[in-house]
């Protein structure tokens, strides 16, 4: 028998992960891009849990639209991620310096 | 019994996935290794009997977002050797926040002033139930604004996207559609009288 503790567990550890990703990728924009892709996901597993275990929809719908807002995300940062590499030649977070950030 | 085995097979997969993602040397494995993960989530999903999230997360996380993805790191000439330096000076750091991040998620989980049951299981659904209905009639009742708002974001999205990739190149021959479709017979046409029998005009 699945509980809730069971999938909340498993999503802590895939957002552990993902962070974790974040970390050790921190030069390369596009693993950058697949590790909030994972964390998104592990957020979505605990919306669609709580759903489940509390027997409300509410969760689902929920997850349903962090699915479109992720999408979204992720089609504008890869077009900014290509119009970059066309100026730079490099996906490099590194290289992004003009704002003196 | 059989579902919480295979819960555990493919939380195991989940994971080793993750740890695939993360720690990749070639972009194009990390892409596939989070198509893995998206699949085995949506297995996971299946499983809590979530059918239509776990259809819809095939379809648009591995069908769209992820075939994107692989375009982009196709496209992109990438020199993964220089992306790569200084991978392991922050690695520790990266691991301090992860067992954090889970020990403070696990603080959670195992506190019981919260009043949440966690070793329970759902409850058993009713016969004929369908996900897919209860879905769609909370979404075009109650979240229809939401679902009108989410629409008009994948709209937005889809313009910026081709606003920032569209690129005009210099010297390029093209038509001038309506250039050519408001020319007049005036403009190029010119009429002139000759007497017949007589020379040039």
């Amino acid at each position: 028998m699945i509980t809730l503790g069971h999938m909340l567990t498993l999503s802590a550890i895939l957002f552990a992960l993902s962070v974790a990703g974040i970390f050790i990728n921190r030069r390369n924009v596009l693993l950058l891009l697949m590790c909030i892709e994972l964390l998104l996901l592990s957020a979505n597993f605990n919306f669609v849990a709580f759903s489940r275990f509390l027997g409300q929809i509410d969760g689902q719908i929920f997850v349903f639209f962090i699915l479109t807002v992720a999408a979204a995300e992720s089609a504008i940062g890869l077009a900014i991620l290509v119009v970059l590499f066309r100026e730079r030649r490099s996906i490099d977070v590194q290289d992004l310096d003009t704002l003196r950030g | 019994m059989l579902v919480t085995v295979l819960f555990y097979a493919f939380a195991t997969i989940l994971v080793a996935s993750g740890l695939g993602v993360i720690t990749a040397r070639n972009p194009v494995h990390a892409a596939l290794s989070l198509v893995l993960c998206f699949f085995t989530s949506a297995v996971l999903w299946l499983l809590i009997e979530a059918e239509f999230l776990a259809i819809a997360l095939v379809l648009v996380y591995v069908g769209a977002v992820m075939v994107l993805f692989l375009f982009v790191v196709m496209m992109l000439d990438i020199r993964v050797e220089e992306l790569r330096r200084g991978f392991t000076r922050h690695a520790w750091l990266g691991w301090v926040v992860t067992a954090t991040v889970i020990a403070e998620i696990v603080g959670v989980l195992v506190q019981r002033r919260l009043g949440l049951d966690t070793t329970r299981g759902a409850a058993p659904l009713p016969a004929g139930y369908s996900n897919a209905n209860e879905l769609g009639v909370a979404l075009f009742t109650r979240y229809a604004y939401a679902i009108e708002i989410a629409a008009l974001l994948l709209l937005v999205a889809i313009i910026a996207a081709i606003a920032l990739t569209l690129r005009h190149r210099r010297g390029l021959k093209v038509q001038d559609i309506s250039a050519q479709v408001a020319v007049r017979a005036s403009d190029r046409l010119r009429m002139v009288k000759l007497k017949p029998g007589g020379g040039q005009p």
